[in-house]
């Protein structure tokens, strides 16, 4: 009755390819967007921001890149952790000031970047290095890739626990985000308010979603889809194999990238490698996608979404309603995890976006059965 | 003789013990993936399932016993008896025979015909839940765990004292090798062994190579897919048993021991996915080259714990020349 699209007229070919056709769905994305800028900055605090809403968007943003890897290009990947890493260094090293030693000495050392644009090499960085490990997909397919891009999990943390210039040397073998601001707010560092901090992240994360959709349904997703259904197919009828999987896996290392990034500096403030992006970030990020829907952007969000919240209201009820102890809730939430996404891969294959499909095409004929 | 060459010696002797522990692991995988193309990613959470299942029957522990506690607030523990080691092994095959059973009966037995993929990520999810199980029934604390045949005669641990003197005579230099690695060589060879003159010489060993071979086929003369892949998934919950059993004995039962499956996968890409010979292979590929690497040039050059990811980055530059492994079945792409 509400959600329908009789009665919206396309008049040109802009208004016919927009990314939301119906009506009411550009009208809830334009509410949606409304509350998340001007609204809840006015009412966050710091619990919610950090508990709830920052971790949201930057998963968000990973389980965005990994979607595209492994939703639309097809190309498993289980080394989300490893590039979330290179963000996080590289974005840690540019904020610092890059200095390059030859021999013993210090050749030069580069001006400190704004932190922004420290985010956004983050991004560039481990691009390049996705690039890198992209590259033996051209010969590797299906579980041997998603077994070798492991190596990249393991060797980047090993890198980033080793050689002590990614950490500028500092005794604890941790990096800890200095503070930054920007325009004069605090972005970075332990007193930072919640609410700057929640626009910066939604601030990427809204163009990353806005990014990605329009380049999954351009022409650059349609070659990833082709690859992903049948690869040689797709090189029959004129897909350069080598660059659809490169681009995918260069695209995908950046959004990873810039997430790990803001979840180092914004979200954390300081890291240990080998615990904030062990192998259990990148099975994390890959149950967010499945959950969600794989080859969905709504399904990105809806995963992070579910599994950023599923540990905070386990933890409620069951610490804090039923008084467990807390060990209880954490291997239940294992339980829990591991069984949901046995049943979403038994009852619904393509995940909470599939949901919602359906439910849109109940609600399109709402009251009526035909 | 060259103490840096016997050094070394001693190193690839280790290194070809760990490769036997790796093999095993890797066994268990390609049992699955011959016979159901289930790439089986919870078969270290297996193993820890299962070493941990031997410890608490042998130990007496009540199961769930946490659990039972915080929501009925009772005090109980320990049933308060010890169970002999060949009854309380026979039990935990017993409690894998079960685990496969329900892992076909109300996972995989839906998920039949779906993409390799999807069954993929189904055995990530079932090794969170059995991990999350293994930890509501049983604690997660580090537990010991000593297998022994009668009052005295465990599994042996510590290092081999007769090789070290023996060597020392011989070549002026002690070799140090565990004795539980010495058994755990010894058990995987009879264990291979074994499983091969089952393939080879069974009923159900040629029904298992037959359902490996085509489904399809296997399912028109009548061998029944439901009953194969039970049986695959039991020996491979046996296989992790045994597994279980060695490296807990080494190093106590804990998460850390579901990581072996991590090592255990390129093993597989080295040896190749459908292979049991290129399971043994890998393993001990991977074994030596990791261990003399870490000795040769990882300590010495890169800041030492190379082990991390040596075997993945060897695997991959392998995998590159070579994309179906040492003995994997050649890939044939059709359109």
């Amino acid at each position: 009755m509400f959600y329908r699209e009789a009665g919206d007229f396309n008049t040109s070919y802009a208004e016919d390819q927009q990314t939301f056709p119906i009506k009411f769905d550009r009208y809830r994305y334009y509410v949606v967007l409304f509350i998340a800028i001007v609204i809840i900055p006015f009412v966050i605090n710091d619990y919610w921001a950090n508990s709830l809403l920052l971790p949201f968007l930057i998963y968000a943003i990973a389980a965005l890149g990994l979607n595209i890897l492994v939703g639309y290009c097809g190309q498993v990947s289980l080394g989300t952790g490893g590039f979330m890493a290179v963000g996080a260094y590289s974005c840690y090293k540019f904020m610092t000031g890059v200095d390059i030693w030859w021999g013993g000495e210090l050749l030069f050392r580069l001006p400190e970047f704004n932190i922004f644009f420290s985010i956004i090499m983050g991004g560039v960085m481990t691009a390049i290095v996705g690039v890198l490990f992209g590259l033996p997909s051209l010969r590797i397919k299906g579980f041997y890739l998603a077994v070798a891009t492991l190596a990249a999990q393991f060797f980047l943390v090993w890198l980033f626990n080793r050689v002590a210039w990614f950490y500028n040397y500092s005794a604890s073998g941790q990096i800890s985000a200095p503070e930054r601001e920007l325009f004069g707010v605090l972005i970075t560092g332990p007193s930072t308010p919640a609410w700057a901090t929640y626009l910066f992240c939604l601030f990427f994360t809204v163009v990353c979603a806005i990014v990605a959709r329009n380049m999954t349904r351009g022409a650059a997703g349609r070659k990833w889809m082709a690859i992903r259904d049948m690869d040689i197919a797709a090189e029959i009828i004129g897909v350069n194999p080598l660059r659809a999987k490169l681009t995918a896996f260069a695209v995908s290392s950046f959004f990873i990238g810039i997430s790990g990034a803001l979840f180092f500096a914004v979200y954390l403030g300081a890291v240990e490698v080998g615990e904030a992006f062990s192998i259990t970030k990148s099975f994390l990020v890959l149950f967010m996608i499945i959950i969600g829907g794989l080859g969905s952007i709504f399904g990105s969000f809806a995963g992070a979404a579910f599994l950023v919240v599923l540990p905070v209201a386990l933890k409620i009820v069951g610490v804090d309603w039923f008084g467990w102890p807390t060990d209880i809730v954490a291997h239940l939430q294992l339980v829990v995890v591991g069984g949901l996404i046995v049943i979403f891969l038994i009852a619904e294959p393509h995940g909470i976006a599939q949901l919602w499909r359906v439910a849109k095409e109940k609600l399109r004929l709402w009251p009526f059965p035909h | 003789m060259n103490e840096q060459l016997a050094f070394t010696i001693e190193v690839f002797a280790n290194g070809l013990m760990a490769g036997v522990l790796y093999a095993l692991v890797a066994l268990g995988f390609v049992l699955i993936y011959k016979a159901s193309g289930i790439f089986n990613y919870a078969q270290g959470v297996m193993a820890l399932f299962a070493a941990m299942t031997l410890v608490g029957i042998q130990n007496g522990q009540v199961p769930f016993a946490h659990l039972i506690n915080a929501i009925f607030g009772t005090e109980i523990h320990h049933f308060g008896w010890h169970v002999h080691s060949f009854l309380a092994i026979l039990l935990t095959v017993v409690v894998m025979i079960a685990l496969a059973w329900m892992v076909q009966q109300f996972v995989f037995k839906h998920l039949v015909g779906q993409e390799p993929i999807i069954l993929f990520m189904a055995t990530i999810g079932l090794a969170y839940f059995l991990e999350g199980v293994a930890d509501l029934m049983w604690g997660s604390e580090l537990k010991a765990l000593n297998v022994c045949a009668a009052e005295g005669a465990c599994l042996p641990q510590g290092m081999n004292l007769w090789l070290e003197g023996t060597t020392y005579e011989a070549l002026g230099y002690g070799f140090f090798i565990d004795n539980l690695d010495i058994v755990a060589t010894i058990v995987a060879a009879v264990l291979v062994a074994g499983l091969i003159m089952f393939a080879q010489y069974t009923k159900q060993g040629r029904a298992m190579r037959a359902v490996a071979d085509d489904h399809q086929a296997a399912l028109s003369v009548g061998v029944s897919l439901n009953f194969i892949w039970v049986l695959v998934w039991s020996l491979a919950g046996f296989v992790a048993l045994v597994a279980g059993i060695m490296w807990g004995a080494k190093s106590g039962v804990q998460f850390s021991l579901s990581l072996i499956a991590l090592k255990a996968l390129p093993v597989l890409m080295l040896g190749g996915f459908t292979s049991i010979p290129g399971a043994i292979v890998g393993g001990l590929i991977i074994g030596v080259g990791e261990k003399l690497f870490e000795f040769l040039i990882g300590a010495p050059f890169l800041g030492g714990a190379t082990e991390n990811w040596f075997a993945y980055m060897l695997a991959l530059v392998f995998l590159v020349f070579r994309p179906q492994g040492l003995f994997g079945e050649k890939i044939i792409e059709r359109v």
